[in-house]
């Protein structure tokens, strides 16, 4: 009788641990995500940016947020970093005499930073209780604070830094850019690209944008262009020199793609854009539960098996004693 | 032979000082819900989490998986032996969970929301944070059922005296008790497979913050080990110290049996992380991680001393030599579990550090553990009166 036993429970213990083994093997793949329908996003030239700041004022006007002082002088809004306070700050890179834009060497360059929205975001795998979502039409990654339960997780594991909480506050909340959902409900575009001067950030739909990335691309450095303000294809349209662009877009591939695409004249590392693989972390760690958790059978048979050796060790026991 | 109260006085040097530090503890605790996390900790958003999710859940309830590793040698292998070592393991299994448990609640910032990680609608299935809450939520109320037994031994005894109904009513519940066990035990093997397992997966979103000698696709199994071999290690452990502190006839003789799955489960931990380490190509990082080179040594070279300690036989059935490598193996898998959360995630342009407050609270949290563990042995029977392995434990397997 303990040989079959001792053979069954072998037997499930080996073939337990083979499904896990295999699940694990096959885990680094899993079905990649990709845009949807009506991805909305936003396009980010930083060549064309002049470090203005006006889409920080607009974003605060547009959330509710008020203006940080930072150095000192309580006068001008000067946010360091986002924060649960700036959904959106603009950051400069320079390096040597710092005299030409956008170059890599004795140059400057801006950057604006806000949520990328990502095809497959992070946030909305880890959290636990849905309040991070992703809008299955727009793409748009929103924070529902009445599902949240404040563990952070979301912050630890964006590959970008970007959703940020409110540590010194009794009753806290998680803040991030949601691309002025509330704007555009009343057909609004967001706050930032809607006062842009220069059209560095431009909104629109996300292939649309991203055929305008391709089309800098394809311009000759020097070729006299149109850029559009506000919105990709807008009639506001100014005409300015191509410059010389990084041949990459950021976005179209990090992590599974970015609905905010960035590009520049220096290399995007300059700019605390990271490079980051083509596909996204969290699609294997859901590739390893879901396999792990297919139906629940594999812990179902764990139980059994285990339900099924306690009881015959529990009966040998039972027997010795009398 | 069977288990019996320690007796003794509660009020000692040691439960004043663990009593001064729960009291501590409390206040801080306040401090934190009524002015938010950022007055009692250093967490930010570089580091959103800390000391408390890194020690007190995910090395804490590691911590309390002796409970699980022992049933798995008593109900799965069927080494009824190590039997005496059941109870004082649910016991310390029981806080481990209970405390892991109570920490998040006060790490999470909007608590008052809890309740939302066992209510269906809410779940996202996709997190593998909701598969460890849900988990460790009833794995939690598993343990304080196969603990319940103890509970109710001691009632029993009390009734019996009175006599009537109660009594009758206790000793149904002791035999209702004692015929769903089984069921309880079994529950009690396969939760912690589940969570803390998972507790590696969780770490996989994290991505290239996490340090290559640590960020792995076999993290699942990897943590899987830990929980054992942390498990064997904290019974040997405990074992050793209780029979010392409470004067108590050694258990050396089951302590050395037992201590050989302790040191392959952490032998077989090893070779598949080097192995994967190897295989992944990041065998350079072994030299080239800085300060965390050393962290990577020094669980390497601890887990390593474990195991060569009790090589020999001689040695293996000393209570010395088991306390000192229980102490090793169980430091080297904390530091692996740590290291992995809170080390080894590096976010660039952020720094964090505990808080004095953190660390306290943290400190008040084993100290919990340590009062209610004197007080439950003292007062329950938990701990058997004599080793009976001397006379039963076969001289080898």
């Amino acid at each position: 009788m303990s040989l079959t036993r001792r053979k069954f429970l072998r037997g499930t213990a080996v073939a337990g641990a083979a499904c896990a083994v295999a699940g694990l093997a096959e885990a680094e793949e899993r079905k990649e995500k990709t845009l949807p329908p009506k991805a909305v996003g936003l396009l980010f030239d930083s060549t064309l940016c002049v470090g203005c700041k006006a889409c920080v004022s607009a974003c605060r006007e547009a959330n509710n947020l008020h203006p940080e002082f930072n150095n000192g002088i309580n006068l001008w809004d000067a946010p360091l970093d986002l924060s649960a306070n700036s959904l959106t700050v603009i950051k400069a890179y320079s390096e040597g005499s710092a005299e030409n834009k956008d170059q890599e060497q004795d140059g400057f360059a801006f950057v604006k930073k806000s949520c990328l929205h990502c095809v497959d975001p992070s946030c909305v795998s880890v959290c636990p209780v849905s309040a991070m979502t992703k809008d299955p039409v727009t793409g748009i990654v929103s924070y529902n604070p009445n599902n949240c339960i404040g563990c952070r997780y979301c912050v630890a594991a964006c590959p970008f830094g970007v959703p940020r909480f409110e540590y010194n506050k009794t009753i806290a909340r998680l803040r991030k850019c949601e691309m002025c959902k509330q704007r555009q409900a009343e057909g609004k575009i967001p706050a930032c690209a809607d006062v842009c001067p220069t059209g560095a950030t431009l909104f629109g739909s996300e292939r649309a944008l991203r055929a305008e990335a391709e089309r800098r691309h394809q311009l000759a450095v020097g070729e006299r262009t149109f850029f559009p303000r506000k919105t990709v294809g807008s009639t506001d349209t100014y005409e300015k020199r191509a410059p010389r662009y990084d041949t990459q877009t950021y976005g179209l591939k990090e992590v599974g793609g970015t609905q905010v695409c960035y590009l520049a004249g220096v290399p995007f590392a300059k700019l605390g854009l990271p490079s980051l693989p083509e596909k996204s972390f969290v699609s294997t760690s859901e590739k390893i539960q879901h396999t792990l958790y297919k139906g629940m059978i594999a812990p179902a048979l764990l139980f059994g098996s285990l339900l099924f050796a306690v009881r015959r060790n529990a009966k040998a026991d039972e027997k010795e004693d009398e | 032979m069977s288990p019996k109260p320690v007796g003794g006085p509660y009020i000692t040097g040691t439960t004043i000082l663990a009593g001064l530090m729960v009291a501590i503890m409390a206040m801080l605790v306040l401090i934190r819900f009524f002015f938010g996390l950022g007055t009692v900790t250093n967490l930010n958003d570089g580091y959103s989490w800390g000391l408390w999710l890194a020690y007190d859940v995910v090395a804490g309830t590691a911590i309390g998986c002796g409970g699980y590793a022992i049933a798995l040698v008593v109900y799965v292998l069927n080494k009824g032996h190590y039997h005496p070592l059941v109870r004082p393991a649910i016991l310390a299994s029981m806080f481990g969970y209970a405390i892991g448990g109570t920490s998040v609640l006060i790490d999470i910032s909007r608590w008052w929301n809890f309740w939302h990680i066992l209510w269906p609608t809410y779940f996202n299935l996709n997190s593998v944070m909701i598969e460890v809450a849900l988990c460790i939520s009833i794995y939690t109320t598993v343990l304080m059922l196969e603990f319940a037994p103890v509970v109710v031994e001691k009632v029993v005894g009390w009734t019996r005296q009175r006599g009537g109904n109660l009594h009758a009513l206790t000793t149904t519940v002791e035999k209702v008790l004692d015929k769903t066990i089984f069921v309880l035990i079994a529950l009690g093997m396969t939760l912690p497979t589940m969570h803390q397992s998972s507790l590696g997966t969780m770490l996989i979103p994290f991505g290239y913050f996490i340090n290559p000698l640590w960020q792995t696709p076999l993290l699942p199994a990897l943590y899987l080990l830990t929980a054992l071999s942390i498990g064997y290690a904290i019974v040997m452990f405990e074992a050793t110290l209780v029979s010392d502190r409470f004067s108590r006839p050694s258990e050396a003789r089951i302590l050395g049996l037992l201590s050989r799955y302790m040191t392959a489960v952490v032998a077989l931990f090893m070779v598949i992380r080097f192995g994967d380490i190897i295989y992944r190509g990041n065998l350079t990082y072994i030299f080239t991680s800085h300060g965390l080179s050393y962290a990577f040594l020094a669980e390497n070279l601890l887990s390593i001393v474990g195991i060569i300690l009790l090589l020999s036989e001689r040695r293996r059935m000393a209570p010395r030599y088991q306390f000192i490598s229980a102490l090793c193996i169980l430091s080297s898998c904390v530091l692996y579990r740590i290291d992995s959360y809170l080390v080894a995630y590096h976010r660039v342009g952020w720094h964090y550090f505990p808080s004095a407050p953190e660390i306290l609270i943290t400190f008040g949290m084993i100290a919990v553990e340590v009062l209610g563990y004197i007080l439950i042995v003292r007062h329950f029977p938990v701990l058997h009166s004599a080793a009976p392995v001397n006379a039963q434990a076969p001289a080898s397997e």
